[in-house]
C-alpha cells in the first residue's frame, strides 16, 4: 500500500479486530472533526477564553465592577491609576475601569452582529449569485457593486448622520442603527468571497459526481459547495468583526455612532484623544485601547483556529 | 457478505423493470456546445443500448464524445454551454430527456450511477469518506446515521478496502489513487444502480492498480448483473473485460461490434488504425504504426466521412459523402464506403503513403 498510514492506522493495527460498529457509533462529520481538532489548538481556547470573558463582560459588567461608571466626581478628574481605582479616572471624573467594563457591551453587540448581517446576507447573495450564475448573477453582483463602491467609514457618517439619534433614542435602537449601516455596507465583501469561492467550487467534479449520484440542488449547495467555500468567508468575517468593533469606535469618536451617555470603548477613547490628554493623561486612552486590542485579536485568532480546523487537509 | 448486501439491496429495488433485459436505449443523440466561438457539434446522432449484465465499452481518443455521451446520459451536461439537441435517451422504455428534473434525478443514483476518472477530485474533499459513502443511504434509503455507517463499511469492505473499518473516518486526500477509486466506485454502486457508467475509470492510475479496479469492476458487475458502460481510450483495458465495443470519432460512433471480432478483424480505418498504433512484443525494431494528423475541429467537421483527412484509403467520395452506420455482419455496423472490403480482410487501394498524411506526427 503506497497510501500514508495515518495515526488511526497506526494505533489500531492490531486492526480489523475492532468491530465495524464501533465507527459506526461516533457520528463523524465536518464539524465534529472540527471540534475534536480545536480542542487540540492552544490559539483556540486562548482566544476562546478571551472571549468567553469579553462576552461575560457585555452580558453582566456587574459581575467584574462594583463602581457605577455613571457617577463622576470631578474632584479625581484624570487622577492616574491607584489602588482605589486601577484604571485611573477620566475627564469628568469617571472611574476608567468601570467605564471599560461597561464599554464591552456596545462594542460586542455592534462587533458580533454587524459580523452576523453580512455573513448571512453575504454568503446568502454570494452563494445564490455563483451557484445559479446567468442574470441572478449580474443582477446580485452589481448590486453588491454599488455599496461596495461606498468607503465603510463615509457611508456609516452618511447613513447615520441621516437617522440621527438623540439622548431620548433607546440604547438598543442606537445599536441598531450603528449595526445596520455597517451591516449594510459590508455584505458585499463578505458576497464576493462567497461567490468566487463558490465558483471555484462549482465545477469540481465532486459536484458533478453529487449530481450523478442523485443528490438534490440544496444538497449539493448544503453538503459539498458550502462547506468547501466557507473557510475563506469565515476567516474573513472574524477579521472583519474587529474592524466593525473599530469602526464603531470610529464612528462614535466622530459623534455620530453611539451617544453618552451610553458607555463604549470608541467614545472613551474618542474623549481620551482630546488635544494634550494623550500626555497628561495616557491611562485614559490606554486601557479602552488595550480592551478594544484584544477583543479584535481574539477574534481575528478564533477565525485562524477555526478556518484551520474546517480545512482537513492541514490536518 | 456481498449476498446478504445484494439481498437488501434488491428487496428496496424500484419500479424500474427492463424490457427482455434491455437496459438502456440510446437513440440518435445530439449534443452541442454553444461557445462564443460558435457552435461544437460534439454529438452527432449517436446511437446504442446496453442490456443486463452486459459490457459496453465506448472508444475514442479526447474529444470525440465518448464522456459528453456519458454526460448527457447522466443529464449532469452543464448547460449552458452544453444542449442536448436531438434523440432519445430509454431508461426501461421510457424516455429520460423528456423527463422532470425531479423525477429525473430519482433515476440517478439507484438506478444508472457513474464513477469518474480522476477520484480524488470526485471525492468532496472535507468529508470522510466513510461519512460520504453513508451520505448516499441517508439521503435515498432514509437510513439513520449508524446504520447508513455500518452499510458504508461493509460497501468498503466489498470493494477490498483493507481496514475498512478504521479506515471508515479517513479524508480522501489520506488514500491512494487506487483506493480512492474503490471508493469512488463504492459510492456509485451502493444503491444498486441497475447501469454503472464508469468514464475512464483507470485512467489516473498505474497499470498494476489499474488491472485491480478493471477486475473489481468486472466482479461487481457480475454479482449485480448490472450493465456497464466503459468509457476509455485504451485498447488494452477494453479487451478483458467488455462484450462490445463502440468506437467514436467525431462525435459519431464510426463502429459497432461484438469484442472478437473487432479485435479480429477491424471495419473502419480509424479501428484498424487505433490496432495498428498498439505496441506489440513481437514486432521489435519497427516503427510503431500511428493515426497521423488530429482529430477534427468540431465547429468545422469536414464534409463527407470526418476521417477522410487522416485516413489512408481515401477517395472522392470519402470527401463528399458521409457514410452512413452500415450493417456489416452479425452485430456489426460500421460507417465507412469501404467496410465490406475491410470485414473481409481485404485493403482497399492506399490513396496515400502513411508517412505523407497532413499534418501527419512521426512517431
Amino acid at each position: 500500500m503506497t497510501e500514508p498510514l495515518t495515526a488511526q492506522e497506526v494505533s489500531g493495527a492490531a486492526g480489523a479486530l475492532v468491530p465495524a460498529t464501533r465507527a459506526a457509533d461516533e457520528g463523524r462529520s465536518l464539524w465534529s472533526d472540527a471540534w475534536a481538532d480545536l480542542r487540540r489548538n492552544p490559539f483556540f481556547w486562548v482566544s476562546a477564553v478571551l472571549i468567553a470573558v469579553f462576552l461575560v463582560m457585555a452580558a453582566f459588567p456587574q459581575l467584574f465592577t462594583s463602581t457605577d461608571p455613571y457617577f463622576a466626581d470631578l474632584a479625581h478628574a484624570r487622577e492616574k491609576p491607584s489602588a482605589e481605582a486601577w484604571f485611573g479616572y477620566d475627564g469628568q471624573g469617571h472611574d476608567v475601569y468601570a467605564r471599560t467594563i461597561y464599554g464591552a457591551r456596545s462594542s460586542i453587540l455592534v462587533g458580533v452582529f454587524a459580523t452576523l448581517f453580512t455573513l448571512v446576507i453575504g454568503s446568502l447573495f454570494g452563494i445564490l449569485a455563483g451557484y445559479s450564475g446567468g442574470s441572478l448573477d449580474a443582477l446580485l453582483s452589481r448590486l453588491g457593486d454599488i455599496f461596495f463602491a461606498i468607503p465603510l467609514l463615509l457611508g456609516g457618517i452618511l447613513i447615520l448622520y441621516t437617522f440621527p439619534s438623540d439622548l431620548e433614542t433607546p440604547y438598543l435602537v442606537v445599536v441598531g442603527k450603528v449595526v445596520l449601516a455597517l451591516g449594510l455596507l459590508g455584505w458585499p465583501n463578505i458576497a464576493r468571497l462567497m461567490r468566487s469561492s463558490v465558483l471555484q467550487v462549482k465545477p469540481n467534479d465532486y459536484v458533478q459526481a453529487a449530481r450523478a449520484l442523485g443528490a438534490s440542488p440544496g444538497r449539493i449547495i448544503l453538503s459539498h459547495i458550502l462547506p468547501n467555500s466557507l473557510a475563506a468567508v469565515i476567516v474573513v468575517s472574524t477579521i472583519n468583526l474587529g474592524a466593525y468593533i473599530a469602526a464603531e469606535a470610529t464612528l462614535s469618536y466622530l459623534g455620530i455612532g453611539l451617544q453618552p451617555p451610553a458607555i463604549s470603548w470608541g467614545l472613551a477613547i474618542s474623549e481620551a484623544s482630546g488635544i494634550g490628554l494623550i500626555r497628561a493623561a495616557p491611562h485614559m486612552l490606554l486601557f479602552p485601547s488595550i480592551f478594544l486590542s484584544l477583543t479584535v485579536l481574539a477574534f481575528i485568532m478564533l477565525g485562524d483556529a477555526v478556518r484551520d480546523a474546517l480545512d482537513p487537509k492541514l490536518r | 457478505m456481498s449476498s446478504t448486501l445484494n439481498n437488501e439491496v434488491l428487496g428496496s429495488t424500484s419500479s424500474w423493470q427492463p424490457h427482455d433485459g434491455l437496459l438502456l436505449e440510446v437513440d440518435g443523440l445530439e449534443v452541442e456546445f454553444r461557445t462564443r466561438e460558435g457552435v461544437a457539434k460534439a454529438i452527432n446522432g449517436v446511437s446504442f443500448d446496453l442490456r443486463e449484465g452486459e459490457t459496453l465499452a465506448i472508444l475514442g481518443e479526447s474529444g470525440s464524445g465518448k464522456s459528453v455521451t456519458a454526460q448527457a446520459v447522466m443529464g449532469i451536461l452543464d448547460s449552458p454551454p452544453g444542449f442536448v439537441t436531438g434523440g432519445e435517451v430509454r431508461y426501461c422504455g421510457e424516455d429520460i430527456l423528456a423527463m422532470s428534473d425531479e423525477r429525473r434525478r430519482t433515476i440517478r443514483g439507484p438506478e444508472i450511477s457513474m464513477v469518474f476518472q480522476d477520484a480524488l477530485s470526485s471525492l468532496n474533499p472535507v468529508f470522510p469518506v466513510g461519512w460520504q459513502i453513508a451520505e448516499m443511504f441517508r439521503q435515498h434509503r432514509g437510513m439513520n446515521k449508524s446504520n447508513a455507517l455500518a452499510e458504508a463499511v461493509r460497501l468498503m469492505e466489498r470493494v477490498q478496502i483493507p481496514g475498512a473499518a478504521q479506515r471508515v473516518k479517513a479524508y480522501p486526500h489520506q488514500f491512494s489513487g487506487g483506493m480512492r477509486q474503490r471508493i469512488m466506485i463504492a459510492m456509485a454502486i451502493a444503491l444498486d444502480p441497475a447501469v454503472l457508467i464508469a468514464d475512464e475509470p483507470t485512467t489516473a492510475l498505474d497499470v498494476t492498480v489499474q488491472a485491480q479496479i478493471m477486475q473489481l469492476l468486472e466482479e461487481l458487475q457480475a454479482e449485480r448483473r448490472m450493465g456497464l458502460i466503459l468509457i476509455t481510450h485504451d485498447l488494452g483495458v477494453v479487451a478483458d473485460v467488455a462484450d462490445r465495443i463502440a468506437v467514436m470519432y467525431a462525435g459519431r460512433i464510426v463502429e459497432y461490434a461484438d469484442v472478437f471480432d473487432l479485435y479480429a478483424q477491424p471495419a473502419h480505418p480509424y479501428t484498424k488504425g487505433l490496432l495498428e498504433s498498439i505496441p506489440r512484443l513481437d514486432r521489435k525494431g519497427e516503427t510503431l504504426a500511428s493515426i497521423g494528423g488530429l482529430p477534427p475541429n468540431l465547429m468545422q467537421i469536414p464534409p463527407g466521412c470526418p476521417f477522410n483527412p487522416r485516413c489512408n484509403y481515401a477517395q472522392d467520395i470519402c470527401r463528399e459523402q458521409r457514410p452512413e452506420l452500415y450493417e456489416v455482419g452479425h452485430h456489426r455496423r460500421s460507417a465507412c464506403h469501404f467496410a465490406d472490403q475491410l470485414v473481409r480482410g481485404q485493403e482497399p487501394p492506399l490513396t496515400r503513403r502513411r508517412d505523407q498524411l497532413e499534418g501527419g506526427v512521426r512517431p
